[in-house]
């Protein structure tokens, strides 16, 4: 293991060094898309340069060699997130796709009228709209859990929303927005409690960059993410399901790869994964997220996550200088997302989009504003745009003292 | 410092952002459109009392950024009263303005207050937010009550 030094990290991914509008670059939009590290770039430039080939098809040198890499990522993400097999790993685009994956594959064939899914009200649109769509096709009810006013879930109105009929309980481990750390192992067993037939699909977008996630201590039944959220390329993504569950599953979209045999009339699927995974998959993707994976497993989760609850208290801290600032999402047990809006000096709203222009034209600052795909989330909270600085373990103090000095001169800008 | 940004945030718009004039529903309206930004949430339903080809009251209700509030609400000042080919030609001049490097207030007289939003040109993200209103009184003069979004 690597000592973690930020500095080093810093000088691993190459888009740091960058200058916006003439200010060093002060990336706090982490929890849209993480950077990547050279080794992750590099090894998208060698597989394209010295492997690049389709997988499972061709008896040649190439398409043996990109098979064997591409399976090889699988085997990594199989062992970071603890699955007990590779059949469990499957590659999809993001964590969008794998939860409509699920929706349309262990919804459609289990998932009956009158059933119940129960979701929460600080879910990403990602893990909202493949159910409502499920629940129109199958006459099924959407239930939410509803938070309290820290971001929190009231896991008693969960307890009390189980009940023979809920099939599937779909909720983030933390959430893009808040921050908030949910309680998924008590959320896991009480489903699990209530009925064997209970299923748990955990979203861990926002997780996986900054704590280890063990699938088997979980016991969850699907749990889903995207590469580019863990410093990996765009456009490739996991579902991890149990095997015994994947089994009984029908396929998701069907095409080349995922067929034993084709004859005009009927087809004999693959075993899971490659029942899952028709069409030629974003290989190169893959392996750059095995790449990611390879850069993260040098340093030990315990110590980023230190890194960034002590960024996130210095940020907590350094916020309150500004007056009008109003935190949203102060949830005991959070990550290092922070999430608000600011009032100019009469009271009235300063809107995001102008904030996050300010930050970014004054300090370099990149934040997201707007409603972060979380539009229910934020009829919560009665706001109808925030900003979000989301950090990752290559952020440090000065990337904060940008934040706040770009928050100044918006201040003076919106007396 | 923050000279770029006090272009682009002029006091005249930093005021009409704040307190927006004509912000209100229209009863007597006659065309009702909504617009919608989906790149930053924006939203806002304009109302056009039209007299055959002339405007003659306009007012609208939403909320946004400080950029298309105040647009909003300047449009609103300006076309009061205006016929309808002078508002289309106002659109045209002022979407110029935004998007065009070489031209110049001067080429774009009858622009008046509108001028201020000259400073939009050096940030493309914001000409959606400056012309939502604009493209959502294209709707209404058009008499389509379907929403309408900057994205074409």
């Amino acid at each position: 293991m690597k000592i973690f030094d930020v500095k080093k990290i810093r000088a691993d991914f190459p888009i740091l060094q960058q200058k916006i509008k003439g200010k060093p670059l002060v990336y706090l939009d982490n929890a849209a898309s993480t950077q990547k590290p050279y080794s992750v770039i590099e090894r998208l430039d060698h597989y394209y340069r010295y492997e690049n080939s389709n997988v499972h098809r061709g008896i040649h040198t190439l398409s043996e060699l990109a098979t064997e890499e591409f399976e090889l990522s699988r085997e990594k993400i199989q062992q970071f997130i603890h699955a007990k097999s590779f059949a469990e790993i499957i590659f999809v685009r993001g964590t969008t796709e794998a939860i409509n994956l699920v929706a349309q594959t262990y919804g459609l064939s289990q998932i009956k009228a009158g059933d119940e899914i129960i979701i929460s009200h600080m879910e990403h649109h990602a893990n909202i709209v493949p159910w409502q769509i499920l629940c129109s096709q199958t006459d099924a009810k959407l239930r939410i859990i509803p938070i309290n006013e820290a971001g929190e879930l009231l896991l008693e109105e969960y307890y009390r929303l189980l009940n023979p009929k809920t099939k599937l309980v779909a909720i983030c481990h933390i959430s893009n927005t808040l921050g908030t750390i949910n309680p998924i192992k008590q959320i896991i067993d009480n489903a699990h409690a209530n009925s064997p037939k209970t299923k748990v699909l955990i979203d861990g977008a926002q997780a996986v960059a900054h704590q280890k996630v063990d699938v088997q201590a979980l016991d969850c039944d699907f749990y889903v993410f995207s590469g580019h959220k863990l410093f990996a390329p765009t456009g490739i993504g996991v579902l991890y399901g149990k095997q015994e569950l994947l089994a009984t599953l029908p396929p998701y979209q069907g095409g080349g790869s995922m067929i034993t045999e084709v004859h005009l009339e009927r087809s004999h699927y693959r075993e899971p994964p490659y029942k899952f995974e028709a069409g030629t998959p974003h290989i190169a993707g893959a392996i750059g997220l095995g790449a990611a994976i390879d850069y993260l497993n040098q340093f030990n989760f315990d110590e980023i996550k230190q890194h960034e609850q002590q960024l996130l208290n210095y940020a907590n801290k350094n916020l309150q200088s500004i007056q009008g600032l109003n935190l949203i999402g102060t949830a005991k047990e959070k990550t290092a997302i922070l999430n608000f809006t600011v009032n100019d000096s009469r009271g009235m709203r300063i809107h995001g989009h102008d904030i996050s222009d300010v930050l970014n034209t004054e300090a370099g600052v990149a934040v997201r504003a707007g409603q972060h795909c979380t539009m229910p989330l934020m009829q919560r909270f009665n706001v109808d745009s925030t900003v979000r600085a989301s950090l990752a373990f290559y952020n440090n103090k000065e990337d904060i003292d940008a934040l706040i000095n770009g928050l100044q001169a918006l201040k003076q800008l919106f007396r | 410092m923050m000279s770029d940004l006090r272009e682009l945030y002029q006091e005249m718009i930093l005021d009409h952002g704040r307190n927006p004039r004509h912000h209100c529903a229209m009863p007597e309206a006659n065309r009702i459109a909504n617009g919608f930004n989906q790149f930053c949430g924006d939203r806002l339903t304009l109302y056009l009392k039209l007299e055959q080809d002339k405007i003659s009251l306009v007012s609208f209700q939403g909320s946004g950024c400080a950029i298309s509030m105040a647009s909003a609400s300047l449009m609103s000042e300006i076309l009061s009263g205006k016929m309808i080919n002078e508002a289309e030609n106002l659109f045209n001049n002022f979407h110029q303005l935004l998007t065009h490097d070489t031209t110049t207030l001067q080429q774009l007289p009858d622009l008046e207050k509108l001028a201020v939003f000259a400073g939009v040109k050096a940030y493309p993200a914001r000409v959606k937010c400056a012309t939502l209103a604009w493209h959502t009184l294209q709707a209404a003069l058009k008499q389509t009550t379907e929403w309408v979004s900057t994205e074409d």
